[in-house]
């Protein structure tokens, strides 16, 4: 099985498609949506509506927490966060928020533990950034003897943390298009990256395919048109500061 | 694991003699069960230990089988097939025929004979260059010894062993957030000992001390048993080599000193640098190093512990990037029909070039062909015209501030300039030609194959053409109709 995971969609629907043709090309054969399909971009709807279609298809999707604050924005707040919110709740229809609203945040694939933020405490949206945040995730999920592989996203980086021959968890900063090999004798957790809101520095949409039969992970980045969407976020009247995040990646 | 049976099958392959049985992994001869025929002779190694149990041994098989797949080349065993780690550990690679430097040396130790000063340099150059064909894969072998350094052929020279090996684009296994020395102890530079993983320069180092053992017959730092007698290696210096035989040339120890400074910094900074000097004595930098004679006294080392005990672990860049950052730069002088203004402005482009490498190293060339000198003529025989040329080469540098960058000047003689130069950024692992884009009076053409154009064609790596700058009142004129 290869299983692609996105994750971190931000209603970006041109880096949605652009990873998800990516994946197909390269024979994947599962998706995962890991959350955050919402909130920051212009295209809810259409992400929203893709994302539905792709369910029935058989994909896992999960619930981030702007799929959480986006159905129920804090409608008078003044900063950008909560216009975003604001701005995105009225671009949805009660079926789509409904549909939001009751997604799972957690689920378990073969070997595999899915998640938008940590396993550990899903509803808190804990950020992975340290090892020891990584651990709490890792330590709570492989509880399930079954489970080797722990996939989140919420930090928009792209990290993959192990054990190394110490006992606290080392992280790695893997470059993109390398197959990592993660053997199952192992526990590995790590975080996707974002496909329609990168913030490390490269503008190009992030995701991961992993070959469960080969143990092989790989992280990709996706080249996609994202001056475009950058001026559509500007055309849409939403905050200029997400616009040029998007043109810098950051 | 079990030892596995004679003439057992084992994922297609049949198991022949076990050739070698160690603590860590038992290796067998295998042929293809099939009877296919294999391309090469096939060793299949088999740890002792289950995966998963977690002992350095078995996770440096885990890192061997990472690596093998991915890395190639000649200075690499041939990859054949690996078994699944968690299911049935193994490794089937290529056999190789030949000695380990570690029972060459000992049959000239065992002789109580010094190995030549020649066969040092061929062979040191050699595993430099095996050692650089790691680092370019982004990969630091840091266990380099003489028993892990396979001599097959006059010229082939394999690196075995890759269990404590680190390849930037995967996570280190051997890593860990305290860190403690990974290694060999007679072998294992400074920084491995605080824990540093990564550094190119820690496989400099390596080699430095196999130079010194193939110099000496002894070991720079003797096989410490102790953490603090590893840390030794961190502020003391070896005995000089010249101390221990006196026939040894000032340049051989200069370089073995250089690679066994105790600061990453103040060592070759490529196994490629280290590999042109062993194979240039003549250019080779002369400095204190060269002519020591006794070890450092007490206050310099007090000073070095002093600095040591503040030495700790940060992460290196990516080997293949740092390598990078010290490149050996070539640039090609006509010593015929050259004006003035042509090699004025290739002393300018190699200044530009220089200017944004710091680090790198210079190698200026010219090329001599056979009819260029006279028999007669004593004015003009081989050895007052190589001497010339290469006065006419120092000269040209003279404008370049070489205060940061190693230069060095070469006559080759040959009948075909391009190949010679080819043949000698190739030797040389040069990773950048810079050359006028005219020779001999003829530009740069579409279909005629001048020696620029050969050399850009078939070159190794990056070549830079120089074009001449115009004198301004030829600006204003029309192109010459193509």
């Amino acid at each position: 099985m290869k299983l692609a995971l996105l994750s971190d969609l931000h209603a970006n629907m041109p880096a949605f498609e652009a990873c998800l043709a990516h994946a197909r090309e390269q024979g994947a054969s599962r998706l995962a949506i890991l959350g955050d399909l919402v909130g920051y971009g212009p295209h809810p709807t259409e992400v929203v509506e893709r994302c539905r279609e792709l369910e029935q298809q058989g994909a896992i999707v999960l619930r981030g927490n702007h799929d959480t604050l986006d159905v129920n924005p804090v409608l008078t707040g003044s900063s950008w966060a909560d216009m975003t919110a604001a701005w995105t709740h009225k671009q949805l229809d009660g079926a789509q928020r409904e549909w939001l609203a009751q997604l799972p945040l957690t689920a378990v694939l073969d070997s595999v533990f899915l998640v938008h933020a940590t396993a550990d405490a899903p509803e808190r949206w804990v950020y992975v950034q340290d090892e020891m945040t990584a651990a709490r995730s890792l330590d709570a999920a492989t509880r399930d003897a079954a489970v080797r592989y722990v996939f989140g996203g919420h930090v928009h980086q792209q990290s993959l943390f192990y054990r190394g021959s110490g006992r606290g968890l080392m992280r790695f900063v893997p470059r993109a298009g390398v197959a990592i090999p993660v053997g199952p004798h192992r526990r590995w957790l790590a975080t996707v990256g974002s496909a329609g809101q990168p913030r490390d520095g490269d503008p190009r949409a992030n995701y991961a395919l992993l070959d469960l039969g080969a143990a092989l992970l790989t992280f990709h980045r996706v080249a996609y048109d994202h001056g475009a969407v950058a001026r559509e976020i500007r055309a849409a009247g939403l905050p200029l500061v997400l616009a040029n995040r998007l043109e810098a990646g950051e | 694991m079990k030892p596995l049976v004679e003439g057992a099958e084992l994922d297609g392959f049949r198991i022949g003699a076990r050739i070698h049985a160690g603590a860590m992994a038992q290796i067998y001869a295998v042929t293809f069960a099939d009877g296919r025929a294999a391309p090469f002779p096939m060793v299949m190694k088999v740890p002792r230990m289950a995966v998963g149990e977690g002992s350095e041994n078995i996770v440096g098989f885990e890192i061997e089988h990472q690596l093998l797949q991915v890395l190639h080349g000649p200075h690499v065993p041939r990859f054949v097939a690996a078994g699944d780690l968690g299911r049935l550990p193994y490794l089937v690679m290529e056999r190789l025929e030949g000695q380990t430097l570690e029972a060459w040396i000992a049959s000239y130790t065992g002789a109580r004979k010094f190995i030549p000063v020649e066969d040092i340099a061929r062979l040191g150059a050699q595993i430099a260059l095996a050692v650089h064909s790691l680092h370019q894969q982004n990969t630091c072998h840091l266990d380099l010894k003489p028993a892990n350094v396979m001599l097959v052929e006059p010229e082939r020279v394999v690196l075995l062993d890759f269990g404590l090996s680190c390849h930037a684009d995967y996570p280190d296994l051997l890593a860990e957030e305290f860190r403690k020395a990974v290694g060999s102890p007679a072998w294992i530079a400074p920084e491995q000992v605080v824990g540093v993983r990564g550094d190119p320069r820690s496989d400099v180092f390596a080699i430095g001390v196999m130079l010194y053992e193939m110099a000496t017959g002894e070991l720079p730092f003797g096989e410490p048993q102790t953490t603090g007698g590893l840390r030794q290696r961190l502020w003391m210096e070896p005995r000089p080599p010249r101390a221990r035989r006196a026939d040894l040339p000032e340049w051989l120890q200069e370089i073995i000193l250089r690679c066994l400074e105790p600061q990453a910094d103040r060592r070759y900074p490529s196994a490629a640098h280290l590999a042109f000097d062993l194979r240039n004595p003549d250019q080779v930098r002369l400095t204190e190093r060269a002519r020591v004679t006794r070890g450092q006294g007490f206050w310099v080392h007090l000073k070095r512990w002093v600095r040591a005990a503040g030495l700790q672990y940060h992460p290196s860049p990516l080997a293949a990037q740092q390598i990078a950052q010290v490149p050996i730069v070539m640039v090609a002088v006509p010593h015929q029909e050259a004006s003035d203004l042509t090699l004025y402005t290739l002393r300018q482009a190699t200044a530009r070039s220089l200017g944004t490498r710091p680090g790198a190293r210079l190698a200026v060339v010219t090329v001599m062909k056979p009819g260029d000198a006279s028999s007669t003529d004593s004015s003009r025989s081989e050895t007052a015209l190589h001497r010339r040329l290469l006065a006419n080469l120092r000269q040209w540098a003279q404008g370049l501030d070489l205060a940061d960058h190693q230069a060095s000047f070469h006559v080759l003689e040959a009948g075909d300039v391009a190949q010679a130069l080819l043949r000698y950024a190739e030797g040389n692992q040069v990773d950048l030609i810079i050359m006028g884009a005219a020779t001999h009076g003829l530009q740069a053409q579409r279909f005629v194959a001048t020696v620029p154009i050969k050399v850009a064609m078939s070159a190794p790596c990056t070549v830079i053409l120089v074009k001449q700058t115009l004198p301004f009142e030829q600006l204003g004129q029309a192109e010459p109709a193509a």
